[in-house]
């Protein structure tokens, strides 16, 4: 074993199909994960000069009779109710059996349980991202604090509650039956989505987008032939590709128009690529995400902005509008339309989406018109439109881009 | 487990029920209420009345303070309860969503605090 680094690379490979494993085995989130660290703590020396044949069937016993002996251990200092009865149910679970080879060992089921039960309807949308984040994609507190800017206080706390809630309320450590999986898959694509999306708009260091690719590539193992996994998955492939090309040097954004696609990373997008098809025939009607990745994969095999296939795109949008309507989507639609019928046909869309008041607070709804109007030569409502965009912005390299629009503008 | 399903709906929309839609809601009870009992899951479960019947207490000091009401700031109001034996949460919510009144109202699921 070559020092910590190597050593960390390990367990982090390991990490949530051990605690998946351990959940099932010992019944409770706090006390695997309480094994599982231990379990780290002795692989750390245990592990010095040779790596165990198998590192994660090693993790999970050590960790499995370290959680038992915790759960010895607070036996002795039972102090309160609340506990003493969780913990009579823990008891009897776990130490009922020594569990034979085949129950011990991984299964991939483990991990779907794991990821079920984090993302489970009956916790909050954002303790289904907190726990999530934590135990399927192993990152510490810390690190999910800092991606949603909130204390680590704060966010310890949520993870507490939410796995207080698990237990007290008895959210079952199960994959859905089938009469019930295509609307959890839901469920847990919404997180991960979220996930996606905060990392792509306000952490430049890609935590998250990565973290939710890497669950996306988990899940479609897992779950394999879904259109909405496949879709989803493409569709944050597609866009992280991107991502190289988005900021410049001085870390300002450069909008898809004007991007070096040299930049492009093409093995991300050949992945990307190769799971729109599967995920558009999937399913009928399509899920939006599939039809939203096949946008993103019209951008991604153009050439240049002139050589997109824009009447695609606006009829993929068409079609986005009748399977899951939004206000989003439909300022979207009418940006693409812009490329077809023009900036005045599109304009009007925006006005009238505008005057619905459906994305009030939604500063790309401005940023959208403003272009537009600079377009039409309409300066002086065109630097109006930017600076309403620029008073809703939340990230400072947005920010910056539409003070150089309105510095063009002479405004 | 043990879970406490409270029923909440809309106490007006239950005053001004025509008669053959009281029937048909009774009905529709029976038979839910027929099927958890065959399913083992029922423990309990009662029908209240309207919280214009409804008195609030609270001890001060001492004294006992008994009050009407209380008078719900939201539409819907506390109108009966299930208590329920279901293996998990999703047992439970399973058979909350077939209460009648989870269609116009809404069903909150408690699991009951168990003294051991």
């Amino acid at each position: 074993m070559r020092g910590s680094a190597a050593l960390e690379e390990v367990f982090r490979r390991h990490a949530a199909e051990a605690l998946a494993t351990l959940i099932r085995l010992v019944g409770d989130f706090d006390l695997a994960e309480e094994g599982l660290q231990e379990a780290f703590a002795a692989a750390a020396t245990a592990w010095a000069r040779e790596v165990p044949a198998n590192p994660r069937a090693w993790l999970i016993q050590v960790g499995r009779r370290r959680a038992l002996d915790a759960i010895r251990r607070r036996a002795r200092f039972r102090v309160r109710q609340e506990t003493l009865a969780a913990e009579a149910q823990i008891d009897r679970q776990a130490v009922e059996a020594e569990p034979d080879e085949a129950e011990a060992a991984f299964g991939e089921d483990d991990l779907l349980r794991l990821i079920f039960t984090c993302c489970h309807p009956a916790l909050s949308l954002e303790a289904q991202v907190a726990l999530t984040l934590r135990t399927v994609g192993s990152l510490p507190t810390a690190a999910v604090a800092r991606a949603f800017l909130v204390a680590e206080e704060t966010m310890a706390q949520r993870l507490v509650r939410a796995k207080a809630k698990i237990r007290a309320a008895g959210i079952p450590y199960r994959t859905p039956p089938p009469e019930a999986l295509d609307a959890r898959i839901e469920g847990v694509l919404a997180v991960v989505y979220l996930v996606f999306t905060e990392g792509y708009a306000g952490d430049p260091k890609r935590t998250l987008a990565g973290e939710a690719i890497e669950l996306g590539r988990r899940l479609n193992a897992l779950l394999p032939g879904r259109g909405p996994i496949m879709g989803l998955l493409a569709l944050m492939l597609l866009h992280d590709a991107r991502r190289p090309a988005r900021l410049d040097g001085a870390g300002d954004v450069v909008l898809l128009e004007d991007q070096d696609r040299s930049l492009w990373n093409r093995a991300q997008i050949d992945e990307g690529l190769a799971l729109v098809e599967p995920a558009l025939t999937a399913a009928r009607p399509p899920s939006s995400y599939a039809v939203q990745a096949a946008i993103a994969a019209l951008h991604a095999r153009a050439t240049s902005a002139a050589q997109t296939d824009w009447p695609q795109i606006v009829g993929l949008y068409a079609v986005l509008m009748r399977i899951h309507p939004s206000p989003v989507i439909e300022l979207n639609h009418a940006a693409a339309l812009a490329m077809t019928d023009g900036p005045a046909a599109a304009l009007a869309r925006v006005d009238a989406l505008a005057a619905r008041g459906g994305l009030a607070g939604y500063e790309i709804l401005p940023a959208v018109r403003a272009d537009l109007l600079r377009r039409l030569g309409r300066d002086a409502e065109a630097a109006a439109a930017y600076r309403d965009a620029l008073a809703l912005a939340r990230h400072e390299p947005e920010r910056r881009l539409f003070r150089r629009r309105l510095g063009a503008l002479g405004a | 487990m043990q879970y406490l399903l409270l029923i909440y709906m809309d106490e007006r929309l239950m005053a001004n029920v025509t008669p053959e839609d009281g029937q048909k809601m009774s009905a529709e009870y029976g038979v839910f209420t027929q099927g958890i009992i065959q399913n083992g899951n029922f423990k309990a479960g009662d029908r209240l009345k309207p919280t214009s019947t409804a008195t609030t207490v609270r001890v001060k000091d001492g004294k006992t303070l008994a009050t009407d009401g209380p008078f719900a700031e939201t539409r819907e109001a506390l109108g009966g309860y299930y208590l329920i034996e279901a293996k998990d949460l999703d047992e439970a919510v399973g058979i909350a969503a077939r209460i009648p009144a989870a269609q116009h109202g809404c069903v909150e699921v408690r699991p009951i605090w168990m003294m051991s």
